[in-house]
């Protein structure tokens, strides 16, 4: 392998399963899946506060309508994805983090209409960064490839910082997953001015484009879209997960590093995945919210692995049964394999505008771990340069302190660590763990705090009502 | 071990069959290598050694090696089932190579009840004594050979010529008679220098396993092939030896005294090198870890070799860089991505 791989960019560490799933869904076209009879719509479907519901139960929605607002920056706003009646607005269960998150329910009725104002060509040409950003705000963009990062955010840098990189992420690197191929493939030229709109929104000259080294149809095709332009460089990576990282791919295509809590504006760059430029470009060019994305529906407890573009919110259940759910399927998965969610049911889970893959597995184990046997591969893979063996040993035996001296904070739970492990920890999960006992505890030490001020504030005031 | 992995049943309430879901925290994969892919992969590296060593000792040394082996699993058998009330692990190949390795470092005619009691010290006190397969400091056949040579000496030191009359394979195919000796660096018995093709062969006095450097460095390679060794400890190791046997003044008078090729061939340094240093459990876990941890094997060695009574110093100077491990790990932890200064400690 490392023959065929000289000469590509890349990053240190990492991993590449023997077998990456790709080819059971790459060479399925996209098609549009059937709308859905009710949608879902998750009112926290990004990082950030949740946004504010703006209509009532009762209320008649078109598609692409406003029915939940950002209250803040780092939020976004989310749309109708059917056009309907508000059904209900209730609580769920997230489908990535599972807290109670607020649902609005609509009930499909009538035309597929586009709600006033929207679904009309823009001129880009005429358009200032600030009306780019403010497009790109309103249809409540946020980051498909499943951090769900807020995209106006990305586009909004700091004063003191500059922007002379932007990066269209084409290296899709966590296994089965093909929403981005196809769309790279089968919208090419979308994809390409969606990177040139942002370019010019972040007034920057330089574009690239990193492409994984398996796919090398979408690398020539964007090759000739791209052109004679001399702002868009297209580059080959080399096939290595987490190569889509943003670390690693601006490692990779600019030589640049940044540490993993940083942002990559650090380095100067901001990156942006293929189903995210493309929404950018629908949203800007048509003005047409996130209402819908391709989602890859694969793995090897599905008879008939496809692409589907799917509104949001819809129940997974459908894509599922017309993808062919197998009887022996056990696990189901948000996400590819490497970070994916998995789900604790089928016939409750909606699809979230991150949601760019459903991985069906039919024979999904559970493995059995061990002490750390010090064999250091996953040292050698953790691509952020963290000692995953001394992180699980602190956080199993809940030394979360010392585990943050050893940088467990700036953990971005790639997983590279625990496929590798010889021991087969559950490093992750540890590390997941530790994470969220530690939030706990800075909570409850808060509010301990509060308590303490609010009764010397009692004990202050006590006196001088005595008197 | 906590791993938050619960069946569900989802409600029937949909038109899919109530199945059970699977819910566990990411990945959702692992790669190929686990604990008994490792621990069997060495063991099949280490056999040509072992073959070779037979081939020139003799049954007998067979009968060693096998016994050693046997007491090795027996003990991590009956200590995890009745002691510890575990699942009892020896099919993961890891007492297998402690039995091995232990009888590999035997003299090959040495009583039977010494690689059993070295079995039993090696498994019972160096290894589930400190926690079991991943919690030991010390690798557990060299710790129990320092130990048999502290509490045995006499039949560590002076049973070597059991070998010539114990027959076996040796005295007809070589006819030899002279492998009476302890080791080729053992000046007292030195009147022979033995050539580097004997050394390569393995056809000199010495324990088992030890002898043969062809075979060895063979099984080291493709160990280190396989990615279960890394080259910085081997290398590191034999070339710091290879480096310092040219330097450094010799205090004896030998024709091999200060010949470096002869040196790294002979005695341990092969076995040591490629099978015992490279011990995932008791050896840095950083590949810079790593360097450091065989180049100080190597300075530990020579000077051994060189200036202490002994004439041989792979064993105790892995044992001593064994103790420095956690030392080592301490000041080589990996940097950080985008942190010039480095990690922190």
């Amino acid at each position: 392998m490392a023959a065929e791989m000289k000469g590509l960019k890349s990053f240190q560490g990492g991993i590449h399963p023997p077998f990456d799933g790709k080819s059971l869904s790459k060479d399925r076209e996209i098609v549009q899946f059937p709308l859905p009879e009710v949608a879902y719509l998750c009112m926290s479907q990004h990082i950030g506060a949740p946004a504010k519901v703006v209509v009532a139960k009762g209320d008649v929605v078109k598609k692409g309508q406003k029915v939940g607002e950002a209250p803040g920056l780092i939020s976004a706003n989310v749309h109708a994805s059917i056009a309907g009646k508000v059904t209900d607005i209730t609580f769920k269960p997230h489908p990535v983090t599972g807290a109670r998150t607020q649902v609005v329910v609509i009930q499909r009725e009538g035309e597929d209409m586009w709600a006033p104002g929207l679904d009309e060509p823009q001129d880009v040409e005429a358009m200032t960064p600030d009306d780019i950003r403010n497009l790109v705000r309103e249809a409540g963009m946020v980051g498909l490839g499943g951090a769900t990062f807020p995209t106006h955010v990305k586009l909004s840098p700091p004063k003191d910082k500059t922007v002379d990189a932007v990066i269209l992420n084409g290296a899709e690197c966590e296994p089965y997953l093909t929403c981005d191929y196809r769309l790279l493939m089968e919208k090419t030229r979308e994809v390409i001015e969606g990177l040139r709109i942002v370019m010019k929104c972040l007034g920057c000259k330089n574009g690239y484009v990193g492409i994984e080294a398996n796919k090398m149809d979408a690398y020539e095709r964007v090759k000739a879209v791209v052109g004679h332009d001399a702002h868009i460089k297209v580059e080959l990576l080399e096939v290595k997960y987490p190569q889509g990282a943003e670390h690693q791919l601006v490692k990779a295509i600019l030589g640049r590093e940044f540490k993993p809590t940083q942002l990559p504006i650090e380095a100067g760059a901001v990156v942006h995945n293929v189903s995210t430029t493309y929404a950018i470009y629908e949203a800007v060019k048509h003005r047409r919210p996130l209402v819908q994305r391709v989602i890859s529906i694969t793995g090897d407890g599905v008879e008939r692995p496809a692409n589907l573009l799917v509104r949001v919110g819809s129940p997974i259940e459908p894509l599922l049964k017309a993808s062919g759910l197998k009887a022996e399927a056990n696990k189901v998965v948000y996400g590819g394999p490497m970070m994916g969610i998995a789900q604790p049911a089928v016939t409750d889970a909606v699809t979230i505008k991150g949601t760019g893959g459903i991985l069906v597995m039919s024979s999904a184990g559970e493995w059995q771990s061990h002490a750390c046997i010090r064999c250091g591969k996953c040292i050698e893979a953790c691509p952020y340069g963290l000692n995953p063996s001394y992180l699980s040993i602190l956080c199993e035996s809940e030394h979360f302190q010392q585990a943050m001296e050893f940088n467990l904070m700036e953990c971005k739970e790639c997983g590279c660590c625990t496929y590798v492990c010889t021991s087969r920890r559950p490093i992750v999960h540890l590390i997941k763990t530790a994470k969220y006992e530690l939030g706990r505890q800075k909570a409850r030490a808060q509010e301990a705090q509060k308590a303490k001020e609010a009764q010397k504030v009692q004990a202050a005031a006590a006196p001088a009502t005595t008197k | 071990m906590s791993n938050a992995q619960e069946k569900v049943v989802t409600p029937a309430s949909g038109g899919l069959p109530t199945r059970e879901l699977l819910v566990t925290t990411s990945p959702h994969i692992r790669g190929p290598e686990d604990i008994p892919r490792v621990m069997w992969t060495v063991v099949g590296a280490l056999l040509p050694a072992g073959l070779v060593g037979v081939y020139f000792f003799g049954y007998y040394a067979l009968f060693i090696v096998i016994l050693s082996v046997l007491a090795a699993v027996l003990t991590e058998a009956v200590i995890q089932k009745y002691l510890l009330g575990q699942p009892v692990s020896v099919k993961d190949g890891s007492a297998v190579i402690t039995g091995l390795l232990l009888a590999y470092i035997l003299p090959p005619g040495v009583p039977w009840y010494i690689p059993v009691v070295g079995a039993i010290f090696a498994i019972g006190i160096v290894k589930h004594a400190f926690g079991g397969l991943g919690n030991n400091i010390w690798n557990p056949a060299l710790a129990a050979r320092a130990f048999l040579q502290v509490a045995y000496p006499a039949p560590i030191n002076s049973d070597w010529r059991i070998i010539k009359e114990s027959g076996g394979i040796l005295s007809n195919i070589t006819g030899m008679d002279a492998i009476t000796q302890a080791s080729p660096l053992l000046k007292e018995f030195g009147g022979k220098t033995y050539s580097y093709m004997d050394l390569l062969i393995g056809r000199v006095p010495g324990c088992i396993g030890e002898t043969s450097a062809i075979a060895l460095m063979l099984g080291g390679a493709y160990l280190i092939y396989r990615g279960y060794v890394d080259w910085r400890v081997p290398v590191g190791y034999i070339g710091t030896v290879f480096v310092l046997a040219k330097l450094l003044p010799a205090r004896i008078e030998a024709p091999w005294a200060n010949d470096p090729i002869y040196h790294v061939l002979a005695g341990g340094l092969m076995l040591g090198a490629f099978f015992m240093a490279t011990d995932m459990v008791t050896s840095p876990l950083t590949r810079r870890g790593l360097l450091i941890f065989g180049i100080g094997c190597g300075v530990l060695t020579t000077l051994i070799r060189f200036y202490a009574a002994y004439p041989e110093g792979v064993c105790y100077s892995i044992l001593l860089m064994n103790t420095a491990t956690p030392l080592i790990d301490r000041f080589t932890q990996p940097t950080l991505l985008g942190s010039a200064s480095g990690g922190k400690k």
